[in-house]
C-alpha cells in the first residue's frame, strides 16, 4: 500500500537531495496517511494501523532525505525488503563489510541506533547521526502538528 | 568515496562534535555541561531513543485519532480534505 505510492514519487525525482523541505515531507506523509483504511472492508486493528503509520513515517522521512544519505538508504532497504519479490539487481556495491568493532560501548550504541551505521567510519557515523537526528526531529514535529490539529478539530463542537 | 585510512583532524572532529551538539535540544545541551565527545555520544544516543519512542507514541495517537475521525461528521470531512 505505502510502497506503491512512495515508488511513484521517488521515480519522479531525478537529482539527489530532492524535495527535502518541510512542506514536501508533510505532503508525502499526509498522502501516505490518506491511504490508511480506517473502517469498512479491509480495516484493521488500531495497533496494526499504528504500525503502518510508523512505517510510513520512517519511509517518508527516508524518501524525502533521498539516496545521498546512508541512513535513508538503509531505512528504505529495510522497509521495502520483500523476499523474492520483483527483480533482484546484482549487488555491485559491497555493502556488508566487517562491522567496525568498537571498544567504546557508546559508539556501538550509536551505530545500532543510526540506520546503516554498522560499517562506516567514525566521523562518517557522526555526520550521518547529525543528519538523522535533524530529520527525525522534524518528522516528530510534523506528526505532533498533525495530531494537534486533528485533536483540535475533533473537539470543535 | 570511502576515505578509509584518512586520519580525521582534530579540527574536523571538533566541528562535527559541535554540529552534533547544536542539533540536540536546549535541555539536553544544558545537562551536558562541557562538551566532551563521550558525553555528546551519550546524549545523542539517548535523544535518538527518545525520538524513536515519540514516533511510536505519535503513531499510536494518530491511529486512534483516525479511527474516531472516520465517522460521518463535518469534522471528519475537514480532516479528510486535509489528508487529500
Amino acid at each position: 500500500m505505502y510502497r506503491r505510492s512512495f515508488k511513484d514519487t521517488k521515480s519522479s525525482l531525478g537529482s539527489p537531495n530532492p524535495n527535502f523541505s518541510k512542506p514536501m515531507v508533510a505532503l508525502r506523509f499526509l498522502r501516505a496517511l490518506s491511504l490508511v483504511r480506517c473502517s469498512g472492508p479491509g480495516a484493521r486493528s488500531p495497533s496494526y494501523r499504528a504500525r503502518g503509520i510508523r512505517r510510513a513515517a520512517y519511509a517518508c522521512m527516508a524518501a524525502s532525505a533521498g539516496p545521498r544519505r546512508a541512513w535513508s538508504r538503509a531505512l528504505l532497504r529495510k522497509i521495502r525488503r520483500r523476499p523474492g519479490r520483483g527483480l533482484r539487481r546484482p549487488r555491485a556495491v559491497i555493502r556488508r563489510r566487517r562491522p567496525v568493532g568498537g571498544g567504546d560501548p557508546l559508539e556501538v550504541a550509536l551505530r545500532r541506533l543510526v540506520p546503516g551505521g554498522g560499517c562506516m567510519e567514525y566521523c562518517r557515523l557522526l555526520e550521518e547521526a547529525a543528519d538523522y537526528v535533524k530529520c527525525l526531529a522534524m518528522q516528530v514535529r510534523l506528526m505532533q502538528t498533525i495530531v494537534d490539529s486533528a485533536s483540535h478539530v475533533n473537539s470543535i463542537d | 568515496m570511502s576515505s578509509r585510512g584518512r586520519r580525521i583532524t582534530d579540527e574536523e572532529m571538533s566541528e562535527l562534535v559541535s554540529k552534533l551538539q547544536s542539533l540536540l535540544p536546549e535541555s539536553r545541551r544544558r545537562s551536558m555541561g562541557r562538551a566532551s565527545a563521550a558525553k555528546l555520544l551519550k546524549e545523542t544516543c539517548s535523544y535518538v531513543q527518545s525520538l524513536h519512542r515519540e514516533v511510536d507514541d505519535l503513531s499510536d495517537r494518530l491511529s486512534a485519532l483516525m479511527a474516531t475521525l472516520d465517522v460521518n461528521s463535518p469534522q471528519a470531512d475537514i480532516i479528510r480534505d486535509l489528508f487529500r
